[in-house]
C-alpha cells in the first residue's frame, strides 16, 4: 500500500478536479485527528490512492463544491470534527441533530454549544405540492430514518432523505480500543454485512500490522462472505417480490433465506456469523459437520432456485411493477461509485474482488454479472445471478479449503501505522481505513458503508415515479441506515 | 409452475411450538408481572421499534414471519402502528437522536400495553455503552417488561418471549 503523506492544499484541490472531471472515483472522504483523508481509485492503478491534508486552523477546502457525491461525507466530517468545508455547498448538519450532550465529538476540543436549530429540507415549488413526511419510525420491521416527500398527486417530484437517527458514536468508540474490541464494534456497525465489515477490519488491521492471516483462514472468510452474500439476496428478492404484494416468492425466499442461516448456524456457530473474522485469521473454524451443511445447502439453493427464477420471470402482474421503475442512469452511477447490485444494474462494471483482487478471490473463478438497465428488475436479476456465482465461489472453496491453523498471532507493530481495506460485501464495497498507535491500539477507524453513494442515488430515481413505488425501488437498493450513520 | 410451487410449501417446514411446561418459557412468563391473559386473550399486536439497532435484530424478527417460526398461528402479529398494538418489541441501543421517537412511540400506544427489550444493546447499549451518542439502555427511557437476550436473539428466543407475555398472566 502507499502511505498517505501530507499533502498542500493545491494537490487536495487537483485531487478534487479529477474526481469532478470523471477521471477518479471517490472511495472516501473523513477526519482525523488535525488533517482530512481522501481514498480514491484512479483507472490503472494497482492500489487506492491515499491522500491526507494537514487543516491546522481548523479549515480544508470543500470537496462536494465541484463533486456531489462528497457532500453527505463532509457534513458528517463537520459534524464529528468540527473541521469548516470551506466552499461547501450545504451548511446543514448531518449525522448532528442538535440531541447529543456534546458537538464535534472526535474535534480537539469537544464543545457544548446551542442545540442545532430545525432541520430545513429542500424545497420543492408548484401549484398542487403536497409534502407526505415518512419517519424516523417506519410501518414495517425496518431501520429509522426519515423521508421527505414533495408530490404533485401521485408523482414524486422530489424525495430528501435524513438520516442520522441510529448513530451510536462508532468511530468514537473505536478510538483507543484494542483490535479485540475493535473488530466486535466492526461486526455490528451493520448486522446484514457483519461479515464485510469483520472482514475489511481485519484486512485493515493486518495491512497496518503488515501480517498475512493464515490460508486456511483466507478461504474460510471468503466461505463466510459468500453466505452472507447468499442469505441477504435470497431475502430482499423475496421482500422487492412483498412490496409488488406477490407473496409467494417472498415465502420461497424467506425458506430459502432461513436454510442459509441455519447452515451458517451448523458451519460456524452463529446465523448471521457475527464474531468469526479477527485480524490474524478467523475466531472459529468449520465445525465438525459444517462442511456438510454447506454442501446440503448448495445442492437445495441449485434445485430449488430455477423454478423460482420462472416463477419470478413468468409473473406479468410483478415484472409489470419491476421492469422500467425506478430507473438509475449510468452516468449517474458511475460519477457516485456506486457499487454492489445497484452499480452493476446500471452498468458500472465494478467489483472489489475483481478490482483489487484479495485473497483467496485472486485464485478463485467467478464472474462479475452487469446490465444496463438500471431498473428494479435489473437489480433483482444481477441478484439472481450473483447467487449463482456464490454457488460456484463456495463449490470451490470447499473442494479447495486449506488446512493447517485458522489463526496467527498478530502483535503491536512498536510503531505508528495505517492500513486499508475494500471489500465486496452483499450492497456494494465496503472501505476500512485504521490508524494504529505503536501499542497495536486504535488511532483512528473510519468505516465507510457503501450505502453512502447509494442513498443519494435513490432520491434521483424516484423522481417521476409514484409514491406507491418507493417501498419497491427503496427495497430494490436496500441501503443501510446503520452502517450509514455508524 | 404455481401449482409445484405451492405444494413445495406444504411441505410440514413449520417448527413445533414451545411446550407451555417449556422451562425457560415458563421462566419467562414468571418474569412479565402485569400482563393479563384476560385482556390479551390469545392474541397479541406487535409494535416493532428499531430504537438504534444494527439491524441484525430485525433480521431475526423479520425470520418469525417465514414458514419455519409461522409466528401469526399463535395470534401473534406485527402492526404498522403504535395505535394498533399491545406490544412494543423494541430492538437497539436507544441512540440520543431516536430517544424523542422512542418516547413518542409509547405515548401512541395505548394502554395496557407492554414492552419487550430485545437484544443485548437493548439491555444495557451492549457494545455501544458509553458513547455521546447513546441514551442507554431501552429501560432508561421507556418502562421494560421483559428482556430477551441474544445478540441477536434468535427467533426461537423471540418466540418464547412473545408468548411468555401472552401466557404471564396464565402462570400468576
Amino acid at each position: 500500500m502507499n502511505e498517505p503523506r501530507g499533502l498542500a492544499a493545491e494537490e487536495w484541490i487537483g485531487a478534487t478536479r479529477r474526481l469532478a472531471a470523471g477521471k477518479a472515483t471517490l472511495v472516501s472522504l473523513w477526519g482525523d485527528a488535525g488533517c482530512v483523508r481522501m481514498a480514491l481509485h484512479e483507472p490503472g492503478r494497482a492500489d487506492l490512492t491515499m491522500l491526507a491534508l494537514t487543516c491546522p486552523d481548523g479549515a480544508f477546502p470543500s470537496v462536494g463544491a465541484a463533486h456531489p457525491p462528497a457532500i453527505r461525507l463532509e457534513r458528517a466530517i463537520v459534524d464529528l470534527f468540527g473541521y469548516l468545508a470551506t466552499g461547501a455547498p450545504d451548511s446543514r448538519p448531518w449525522l448532528d441533530h442538535g440531541r447529543w450532550p456534546i458537538h464535534a465529538p472526535l474535534g480537539a476540543a469537544p464543545v457544548n454549544d446551542a442545540p442545532a436549530a430545525g432541520y430545513a429540507f429542500l424545497a420543492a415549488e408548484g401549484s398542487g405540492l403536497h409534502q407526505i413526511p415518512v419517519g424516523p419510525v417506519h410501518a414495517g420491521i425496518i431501520e429509522p430514518g426519515h423521508f421527505r416527500f414533495h408530490a404533485s398527486g401521485e408523482t414524486v417530484v422530489r424525495l430528501e432523505a435524513r438520516l442520522g437517527y441510529v448513530h451510536k458514536g462508532v468511530n468514537s468508540l473505536m478510538r483507543g480500543a484494542n483490535l479485540e474490541r475493535g473488530a466486535k464494534l466492526a461486526a455490528r456497525v451493520s448486522g446484514d454485512s457483519t461479515v464485510a465489515y469483520q472482514f475489511a477490519f481485519a484486512r485493515a488491521a493486518e495491512s497496518a500490522l503488515r501480517v498475512e492471516p493464515t490460508p486456511r483462514a483466507r478461504w474460510l472468510r471468503a466461505a463466510l462472505a459468500e453466505l452472507e452474500r447468499l442469505a441477504n439476496h435470497f431475502g430482499d428478492i423475496g421482500a422487492i417480490c412483498n412490496d409488488a404484494s406477490f407473496s409467494l416468492m417472498h415465502a420461497h425466499c424467506g425458506i430459502m433465506r432461513e436454510r442459509v442461516l441455519r447452515a451458517c448456524g451448523a458451519a460456524f456457530g452463529h446465523r448471521l456469523m457475527m464474531d468469526t473474522i479477527v485480524p490474524g485469521g478467523v475466531a472459529v473454524d468449520l465445525t465438525p459437520g459444517g462442511r456438510e451443511a454447506v454442501r446440503a445447502l448448495i445442492v437445495n439453493i441449485r434445485e430449488v432456485l430455477p423454478r423460482l427464477v420462472t416463477l419470478y420471470d413468468n409473473t406479468a402482474s410483478l415484472q409489470d411493477r419491476t421492469v422500467r421503475t425506478g430507473v438509475l442512469r449510468t452516468t449517474l452511477a458511475v460519477e457516485y461509485g456506486c457499487g454492489g447490485y445497484i452499480g452493476r444494474a446500471s452498468g458500472r462494471d465494478f467489483d472489489a474482488r475483481r478490482a483489487f483482487p484479495y485473497s483467496p478471490y485472486d485464485e478463485l473463478r467467478f464472474e462479475v454479472p452487469l446490465l444496463t438497465r438500471g431498473d428494479v428488475n435489473a437489480r433483482v436479476w444481477i441478484r439472481i445471478r450473483e447467487i449463482e456465482q456464490s454457488l460456484e465461489i463456495l463449490d470451490q472453496i470447499l473442494a479447495r479449503l486449506p488446512g493447517g491453523p485458522a489463526r496467527a498471532e498478530i502483535a503491536a507493530s512498536g510503531r505508528d501505522s495505517e492500513g486499508h481495506a475494500l471489500v465486496e460485501g452483499f450492497r456494494g464495497d465496503v472501505f476500512v481505513a485504521l490508524r494504529l498507535t505503536a501499542e497495536g491500539m486504535i488511532g483512528n477507524a473510519h468505516l465507510r458503508d457503501p450505502s453512502w453513494f447509494q442513498w443519494p442515488l435513490l432520491e434521483a430515481v424516484i423522481e417521476r415515479n409514484i409514491v406507491a413505488d418507493f417501498p419497491l425501488c427503496n427495497k430494490s437498493f436496500n441501503c443501510s441506515y446503520s452502517g450509514h450513520d455508524l | 409452475m404455481r401449482r409445484t410451487l405451492l405444494e413445495g410449501l406444504k411441505t410440514p417446514l413449520t417448527e413445533r411450538a414451545p411446550d407451555a411446561d417449556d422451562a425457560e418459557l415458563a421462566a419467562l412468563a414468571a418474569a412479565v408481572q402485569n400482563a393479563s391473559a384476560k385482556t390479551l386473550g390469545r392474541s397479541l399486536s406487535i409494535r416493532h421499534v428499531d430504537a438504534g439497532s444494527c439491524n441484525a435484530c430485525e433480521l431475526e424478527i423479520h425470520a418469525l414471519g417465514n414458514a419455519f417460526y409461522d409466528l401469526e398461528r399463535f395470534g401473534l402479529r406485527f402492526v404498522a402502528s403504535p395505535r394498533h398494538a399491545d406490544l412494543l418489541l423494541v430492538t437497539g441501543p436507544v441512540t440520543r437522536n431516536m430517544r424523542e421517537a422512542l418516547e413518542r412511540t409509547f405515548a401512541a400506544t395505548p394502554t395496557p400495553k407492554w414492552v419487550i427489550a430485545s437484544g443485548a444493546c437493548a439491555w444495557d447499549g451492549h457494545v455501544f455503552a458509553g458513547s455521546y451518542a447513546i441514551v442507554g439502555g431501552v429501560g432508561d427511557v421507556v418502562p421494560v417488561d421483559l428482556y430477551i437476550p441474544g445478540c441477536p436473539p434468535s427467533p426461537n428466543a423471540l418466540l418464547r418471549g412473545l408468548l411468555a407475555v401472552m401466557r404471564g398472566a396464565v402462570a400468576r
